[in-house]
């Protein structure tokens, strides 16, 4: 990373300063780049639709919807069912609007967790140097050695099929790139004039890293959690279509899972599997549209394109 | 081949041991640690008493963990990876069987990515500013963006069982058989079979290159030697081709290690979808059905592989760019 980068940065001041001005800056990327504004759009009709899910539909996800004494399966898409019915007679859209709960809960939880681990391994390791930094960043290696999905897999198998193991498994192993990025950014920081200037006033180390680094480096945090958002919610759609997801709660990747194997590819029910699919896609964009505003914070050098 | 590049080749070969190492470590870990009795991890319970017996020994289960852990790594160190439940057979022969068939969907996909993904990266680079390349862009975004299986669920429903272009399912038709690994793969049912699943994982990993590619001939482009080729009056498509597009393509070459490691997320679900029986498959297999056995034995071949490939991509581009020094890495 070039140390030029950082210039656009705010210098921290004060306690709450330095975080005040990083917030700010961050605000301002969203107002101005067209993409990343989109992808907060995107991100919060999501909300919307997972938190007024019950207005939207009359029917419960998991609820096999009877008529007369007449069980409605397999219905093509009319008004009452607006993408019709599965093999079994659940309102496909109600699954949907439902299933927008746990894809953004895992999405939300693991970037949030992923950004977290990874920005304190970086700025320690970066802060401290030496045997820690040594033993921290060796971790990161064997991290990346472990292949991602596989492990997920095989972890959610033994620990029980539930959402928060999938969560769980991803913080455990999806921290190494944003530790590595910080702890580069970190290593720059370090030698810099307030970083030194704090220092000599007798700034602990534990304030050095909470009130000075680490709003510096925030943007790149932010970077990497807004793409964890994205693999996160493929990860959990992965797993959940490889049929180790939660069975408490109907997902997307339970959505598509269930199409399947209830024959919705050779029957030709369209309807059934291109919704959950295009919600993934498109929440998986928004996480690329954001975190590409944030990567124009980071390299100016990309904004002229 | 000079000395520091003999050393640093060692080097990047003990430290891949050492995460093979830490990673055999961490499932005997995870295995044996599991709740409830270690034994029913490696022993099905529907063996006879004598079976379980030899079993019992063979893993040292009757003894203290430390001295099942050296059994452990002596055992996977020499192939040895104990007995599926499920099939009834040793674990080292099922996952040596299905490795060929991973490995051949997997490069062909990357080979094939890469191909396209840099053509199409430098034709958008070419079209800059044009309505084609916000289209192309958006629309190797939105591949990029789409879960890979249901990708591949798509194309499996038009193009196998609407259109009944491509077969569902497997490597090969009942009854087919090969003399040898060219004729298979040469052979048109094979490649009908093959087909799906490598345009679904083409289009899962064509995102990268393609990317990379058109924003290093962006940057290319402004450099003083194609400003001087214009000069010179040269043809467009001779100072794309042969002057930027040259100068643009190592960088994409690098990432490749970054591609073969996602391709590894995408196989193993592309696997599934169309049910080809690579590693992939038989992990989710062994997994579901609680064939512990094989389910380490499976993880532990996907990991090796990622690794190695890792190190093959690594060696690949020093080889491709002497620039890149073996010491530094």
């Amino acid at each position: 990373m070039r140390s030029g980068s950082v210039g656009a940065l705010p210098r921290p001041g004060q306690t709450w300063a330095g975080w005040r001005r990083a917030a700010g800056t961050l605000w301002g990327v969203l107002q101005h780049d067209r993409f990343a504004f989109a992808g907060i759009v995107i991100y919060a009709l999501f909300v919307l639709i997972a938190l007024s899910a019950p207005l939207l539909t009359p029917y419960d996800p998991q609820q096999t919807i009877i008529s007369g004494d007449q069980l409605m399966a397999n219905r093509p898409p009319s008004r009452a069912y607006p993408l019709g019915t599965t093999n079994v007679g659940r309102d496909i859209f109600a699954q949907l609007v439902y299933g927008a709960r746990p894809a953004l809960a895992v999405g939300f939880v693991a970037a949030f967790f992923v950004a977290l681990i990874g920005t304190s391994i970086g700025i320690v390791a970066g802060y401290y140097g030496g045997w820690l930094d040594a033993v921290l960043m060796r971790l990161a290696d064997v991290a990346f050695g472990i292949p991602y999905l596989p492990f997920v897999i095989v972890l959610v198998a033994f620990l029980g099929p539930s959402l928060w193991n999938i969560v769980l498994t991803m913080a455990l192993l999806l921290w190494k790139d944003t530790a590595r990025v910080v702890r580069a950014q970190v290593l720059t920081l370090r030698e810099r004039g307030f970083v030194e200037a704090a220092r000599v006033l007798g700034s602990s180390p534990r304030r050095l890293m909470l009130v000075h680094l680490a709003p510096n480096v925030l943007p790149i945090a932010l970077l990497y959690g807004s793409l964890a958002v994205g693999w996160a919610i493929l990860t959990e759609a992965s797993v959940s279509f490889l049929g180790f997801g939660d069975p408490a709660r109907i997902s997307w990747g339970y959505m598509l899972q269930d199409a399947y194997i209830s024959q919705a590819l050779s029957g030709g029910a369209y309807n059934w599997f291109i919704p959950p699919g295009v919600c993934i896609m498109l929440v998986v964009m928004a996480g690329y549209f954001i975190s590409r505003g944030y990567e124009e914070l980071l390299f100016p050098r990309l904004r002229r394109r | 081949m000079t000395r520091s590049s003999t050393r640093w080749i060692a080097q990047r070969l003990a430290q891949m041991l050492l995460v093979l190492w830490v990673v055999a470590t961490l499932l005997f870990l995870i295995f044996r640690l599991m709740p409830g009795n270690p034994l029913a991890a490696y022993i099905d319970p529907n063996f006879t008493a004598d079976q379980q017996q030899a079993l019992i020994h063979e893993f040292g289960l009757d003894l203290p963990l430390w001295q099942q852990y050296l059994i452990f790594l002596r055992a996977s160190a020499a192939g040895s990876m104990g007995q599926s439940f499920f099939y009834h057979a040793p674990v080292a022969q099922l996952v040596w069987e299905a490795l060929p068939n991973t490995l051949i969907l997997v490069l062909g996909a990357v080979i094939i990515a890469f191909l396209i993904g840099a053509t199409a990266g430098a034709f958008l680079a070419w079209k800059r500013g044009t309505a084609l390349e916000t289209a192309g862009i958006s629309l190797a975004l939105a591949v990029r963006a789409a879960p890979e299986f249901w990708v591949g669920m798509i194309l499996l429903a038009v193009f196998s069982f609407s259109l009944r272009w491509f077969p569902t399912s497997g490597t090969a038709s009942p009854g087919a058989q090969y003399a040898s690994l060219w004729r298979q793969l040469t052979s048109p049912d094979f490649l009908r079979h093959l087909a799906l699943p490598l345009v679904t994982l083409v289009l899962y990993l064509q995102g990268l290159p393609l990317l990379l590619m058109r924003s290093n001939m962006l940057d290319v482009m402004e450099e003083e030697f194609i400003v001087m080729a214009r000069m010179k009056g040269l043809p467009e498509r001779r100072i794309l081709l042969r002057h930027a597009a040259r100068n643009a393509l190592l960088p994409v070459v690098t990432a490749f290690a970054l591609v073969v490691g996602y391709s590894l997320q995408g196989y193993v679900v592309v696997e599934n979808v169309f049910s080809w029986p690579g590693l992939g498959r038989l992990l989710v297999k062994a997994v579901a059905a609680k064939d512990y056995p094989l389910a380490q034995g499976a993880f532990l071949l996907i990991a090796a592989l990622a690794i190695f490939m890792n190190l093959a991509a690594d060696l690949f581009y020093t080889w491709l760019d002497p620039r890149v020094s073996y010491a530094k890495r």
